[in-house]
């Protein structure tokens, strides 16, 4: 486990451990906070005929909230970390098979969304599958005042007047997915961008220190 | 040309990193220019003049001219000419189906084992084990393995006898115990004598004298993964010591 301070743009402390359940192929739990998402990736893997593409792997997320069954919200969440991975994976390396994400909230305080597409990422490199860049999630919001917090709590989301994730690729930082809410003009919507590109540079640092720990024993 | 790779060698990258080879500005005129080639194992791709990492991992090379990325991971991907444990699952006419922890099944010719022909079938039952060596493996076909060699030998493949015990460890670990001179089995010799055979999917089978040494075998080497060579070295002593 590691923790990583927060300077410059302020995230909270964030933490990640890669390979800690032996059953999936590439599995990492990542913590912001106390936003904390466990990921598992098993794959490349035999598909259902229904399922399969001729040409590329079918990847399916499967989000689990904390409590309950997964839901609408849970249902859009998914969509985003999907996309965003088709993205950066290199899908047509491993054509008909499939890919299966599963995301487990283990307890949501704000950045959701951010923190399951960090994990997913660090599950993706685990598991060792061909991507053509890293990807990591940053979360914004805009309080009423105006200002921008990067990586909000739950009482932050709550109060503030608009809510954006992205997610920004480690080659140009640009951005692969948004999701929005709230109302913002599009000068705060460049900031926003701005600043997430600025914190995601902190984030690729961190998954290399974390990867370069990981390897530290077979050097 | 590749000096900006070669001062990567042995540190660890991830995917997304990449690496741009210019040809040199200047061309010597005396002496014979060769072009350089070079070899991208696993993890690496080339496009155009640039070379991109896809897996994370530590950066291995082996002269003059070889890389590749060193990579933990525990689903196996098939690649022609590797040895591999599988399970027979389906005994169906003239093939069988092998599971061998890929993505689909590879099929397995009965007449691809040493001394068979159309009458004399090799004897080989449903949940068997099977080392065998792939001949087709590509992404776009249907893997086949066959237990035999380019000349029709058997070399040390083919369904395996009774006893033993078969696990999983991660394809790393595979990779360091089939190496020339590993550490790893070096360490082993040196505790009790035992068969084992190191399939490149993943799979190890072991068989020692008695039913408890086997299982201390099979326990080291799934700790093995998680151990610096200094704790490894402690734990065999303390094994070879009779902590039995």
């Amino acid at each position: 486990m590691e923790v990583y301070g927060s300077s410059g743009v302020s995230l909270r402390e964030f933490g990640c451990e890669q390979s800690l359940l032996s059953r999936p192929d590439g599995s990492a739990s990542f913590i912001q906070g106390d936003t904390s998402v466990l990921a598992g990736v098993y794959g490349p893997a035999e598909v259902k005929v229904s399922k399969e593409i001729y040409d590329r792997a079918t990847l399916e997320v499967l989000m689990q909230p904390k409590v309950g069954l997964p839901s609408v919200r849970e249902r859009s969440q998914e969509q985003c970390v999907r996309e965003t991975c088709e993205a950066s994976l290199l899908l047509s390396l491993h054509p008909r098979s499939s890919l299966t994400l599963i995301l487990q909230v283990l307890h949501d305080d704000g950045s959701l969304l951010s923190c399951s597409l960090n994990a997913a990422c660090m599950a993706l490199m685990d598991a060792g599958l061909p991507m053509s860049c890293l990807f990591c999630g940053v979360t914004c919001a805009i309080d009423t005042e105006g200002r921008i917090i990067t990586d909000p709590t739950a009482a932050q989301e709550k109060e503030s007047r608009a809510l954006m994730t992205f997610a920004i690729d480690s080659k140009e930082h640009r951005v692969l997915m948004s999701a929005t809410k709230g109302s913002f003009s599009v000068n705060e919507l460049q900031q926003c961008i701005a600043v997430s590109q600025s914190a995601s540079e902190k984030i690729f640092q961190f998954y290399r220190d974390s990867v370069r720990r990981r390897y530290s024993k077979t050097l | 040309m590749f000096s900006s790779l070669k001062d990567k060698v042995g540190q660890v990258l991830l995917p997304g990193d990449e690496f741009s080879f210019q040809a040199d500005d200047t061309i010597s005129l005396s002496g014979p220019v060769k072009p350089e080639k070079m070899v991208c194992g696993p993890g690496l791709r080339r496009s155009g003049d640039r070379l991109l990492v896809c897996k994370s991992g530590v950066l291995r090379h082996k002269p003059p001219n070889m890389f590749w990325m060193d990579s933990q991971q525990r689903r196996y991907v098939p690649v022609k000419g590797e040895t591999v444990i599988g399970i027979v699952t389906v005994k169906s006419g003239d093939v069988f189906k092998v599971d061998f922890g890929g993505s689909e099944q590879a099929s397995l010719s009965y007449l691809a084992f040493e001394g068979a022909t159309k009458r004399n079938r090799p004897n080989v039952q449903v949940g068997d084990l099977v080392f065998a060596q792939f001949l087709v493996a590509n992404k776009d076909m249907e893997p086949e393995l066959v237990c035999v060699d380019s000349v029709g030998r058997a070399n040390g493949m083919g369904v395996f006898g009774s006893g033993g015990l078969l696990f999983t460890v991660s394809l790393g670990l595979v990779r360091r115990l089939l190496a020339p001179h590993s550490d790893v089995l070096q360490d082993l010799q040196q505790l009790f004598p035992c068969e084992l055979v190191v399939g490149m999917n993943g799979r190890l089978w072991v068989k020692s004298s008695s039913l408890q040494r086997t299982l201390v075998i099979a326990n080291l080497l799934q700790s093995c993964d998680t151990m610096t060579a200094p704790q490894r070295q402690t734990l065999f002593r303390r094994v070879a010591q009779g902590a039995l």
